[in-house]
């Protein structure tokens, strides 16, 4: 990979703290993630991942810190504005609309870029047509556009929340564990799905399954207690001493 | 792994509401021809009240919106009808009907500024109290104000006129009611269906994960506010006249929770079922009264209970599947396949 490419940041946090009552869930985190890269995001349960990702979405709002994307200081930005800047998020729990059509569900997403006027005049729905259906491909669902998306398979509804926050063509792409209640057939198709979008947006992924996250990221850091214990390449973030530790004191 | 979704709700079957709509269309069309002069008067304050349920259906049903002010933008627009007619004697339909549909935009803009539009999206609690308390307040300062007529309202309202010729209430006002519920139902049934009202229905089903699309929901919900704010005006200035009267009562909460009966009785979010919960609960209240002259709303009460607990699609539940009632807003996708590939293209995936 082009090293000029790789070492532009995309986003950035600076000391982000998230204080619930008397629980610190983040104690100044310093992230950056760069252009076009898989960035993983693991620690054992409580650590602060999810926090931290869901700050990053405007999920929750930080109690200190700065968050910047792409130059842009977002740390109290809504989600809106934070989509519409180019991040997208999906949700640990899958939250798709299980009354509407599969295409319905991605026409949904696309169309968000759309003004309210267009949308009262249906005017995009023609053009984005193509659109969708290259998504649905994407990620094997184009067989089932008319069906409900509640009729699907938990990981199809998984892949068919990747694609409709990967529908918009973000920049920097949140997803939190994907994998969750997947069959391992399931992961391995999930990172089969993931591998080419690396070209078009930068991935900041939390997940459980270490096996998942080593096979598809290039950068990790790793979280314990609301503090970063490391930060770097996977290759050598997995075998560091501090992370093992880290795992087994909580194991 | 199949799923076991049972296939007339996973794939679009025949429908059914547009079925309902034209033989609706058809029955209004020719009823004038079957019956008497007091029944033409119900039917027309039928149409009325169904325009007012219109109203309701679109802010509950499609925007998520729990709104108990809808009588306010209808009572307002009846007011400043019948003033116009009582202090200045404008009575031409073509000045009155499109101030009625103004007075009730401005109205539901102004409370849409203060319960919904905001950084942050409201709550429906904070919604539906700040409605009701708009449409209280209005309803005792009209009692207590005697411009406006105080505890009696405004009696004795002239008839609307066209181009110089009155508009008695009978066929004439049947007619022009229906025309006007025709067409700002067609206009609510493209609305709804257009890629705006998709992006409603994900509104009604998932408000916080909209937001992360980008879409500003409040905006959303404002326009929609608005417009239902106009059509409950529209009706308002349309039954002012019709009944030759305006009071206070028809700006409360009365009346904003009747018409929350009306449209879950008849089924929300399906437009024609607040037309049908109207035309039902005001039959079932004009023969129950006949029937037990003073306990009747208790037997009404109990009806209509009754479907709220056991049937929440309300009447048009019965006869509409929730997918239809969703509806699709994507482009026509080629005709359904047959079972035999369905079924490959399902284990493909699989």
């Amino acid at each position: 990979m082009n090293a000029s490419a790789a070492s532009a940041s995309i986003l950035e946090a600076r000391g982000v703290r998230k204080i619930y009552a008397t629980l610190t869930a983040l104690d100044g985190v310093d992230l950056t993630v760069t252009e076009r890269s898989f960035h993983g995001l693991i620690g054992p349960n409580g650590s602060g991942k999810s926090t931290l990702l869901k700050s990053i979405a405007g999920a929750e709002t930080p109690s200190g810190g700065t968050i910047t994307f792409l130059g842009n200081d977002i740390t109290s930005a809504t989600p809106a504005e934070r989509s519409r800047a180019g991040m997208s998020l999906k949700f640990q729990i899958t939250s798709i609309l299980p009354a509407l059509s599969v295409y319905d569900n991605v026409l949904l997403a696309v169309q968000a870029q759309d003004t309210m006027t267009a949308l009262l005049l249906s005017r995009t729905r023609g053009p984005l047509h193509a659109r969708i259906m290259d998504m649905l491909a994407q990620f094997r669902l184009d067989g089932r556009a008319d069906e409900l998306a509640g009729a699907l398979s938990h990981g199809q509804q998984q892949w068919l929340e990747i694609a409709m926050a990967l529908a918009r063509e973000p920049r920097l792409l949140l997803l939190d564990e994907p994998t969750a209640g997947m069959s391992p057939q399931e992961r391995r198709a999930t990172g089969d799905l993931l591998a080419p979008i690396k070209d078009r947006c930068s991935l900041l992924i939390v997940e459980h399954d270490l096996d998942f996250i080593r096979d598809i990221c290039d950068t990790l850091t790793v979280l314990d207690q609301g503090q970063i214990v490391d930060s770097g390449p996977t290759r050598i973030v997995q075998n560091s001493e501090k992370v093992k530790e880290a795992y087994l004191s909580h194991a | 792994m199949t799923p076991t979704t049972p296939a007339s709700t996973s794939k679009p079957g025949r429908r059914v509401i547009p079925w309902i709509e034209g033989v609706l269309l058809v029955l209004f069309l020719l009823l004038p021809l079957a019956i008497d002069d007091f029944w033409v008067l119900f039917v027309t304050r039928v149409f009325i009240l169904g325009l007012l349920a219109l109203s309701f259906d679109l802010v509950w049903g499609y925007a998520g919106i729990l709104s108990f002010g809808q009588a306010l933008f209808f009572g307002v627009a009846g007011y400043c009808c019948a003033l116009l007619a009582t202090k200045a004697g404008i009575t031409s339909i073509l000045l009155l009907l499109p101030v009625a549909a103004l007075a009730g935009l401005v109205v539901s803009v102004a409370l849409a500024f203060l319960v919904i539009l905001g950084k942050r999206v409201p709550t429906s609690v904070f919604v539906a109290l700040g409605t009701l308390a708009g449409s209280y307040v209005v309803e005792r300062l009209a009692r207590g104000w005697s411009y406006v007529g105080g505890q009696n309202g405004i009696p004795s309202l002239p008839r609307m006129t066209v181009f110089g010729h009155e508009i008695a209430e009978g066929p004439v006002f049947y007619y022009l009611s229906l025309s006007i519920l025709a067409l700002v139902y067609v206009g609510l049934r493209w609305l709804t269906r257009s890629q705006f009202g998709l992006v409603l229905a994900g509104i009604r089903d998932q408000e916080a994960r909209i937001a992360f699309f980008g879409y500003h929901v409040q905006n959303y919900k404002g326009v929609v506010f608005a417009i239902a704010g106009l059509v409950a005006g529209l009706s308002g200035g349309l039954y002012a006249f019709h009944e030759g009267y305006v009071g206070p009562g028809q700006l409360g909460p009365v009346l904003s929770t009747q018409v929350v009966l009306y449209v879950l009785f008849g089924g929300v979010g399906t437009l024609i079922g607040g037309i049908v919960g109207v035309a039902m609960i005001d039959l079932f209240s004009f023969y129950l009264s006949q029937l037990w002259e003073t306990g009747w709303p208790i037997a009404l009460g109990l009806l209509l209970l009754i479907v709220v607990m056991f049937k929440p699609t309300g009447l048009i539940g019965f006869l509409v599947t929730s997918r239809e009632r969703v509806g699709s807003f994507g482009r026509r996708t080629p005709k359904p396949k047959n079972d035999r590939e369905v079924a490959a293209a399902v284990n493909e995936v699989t």
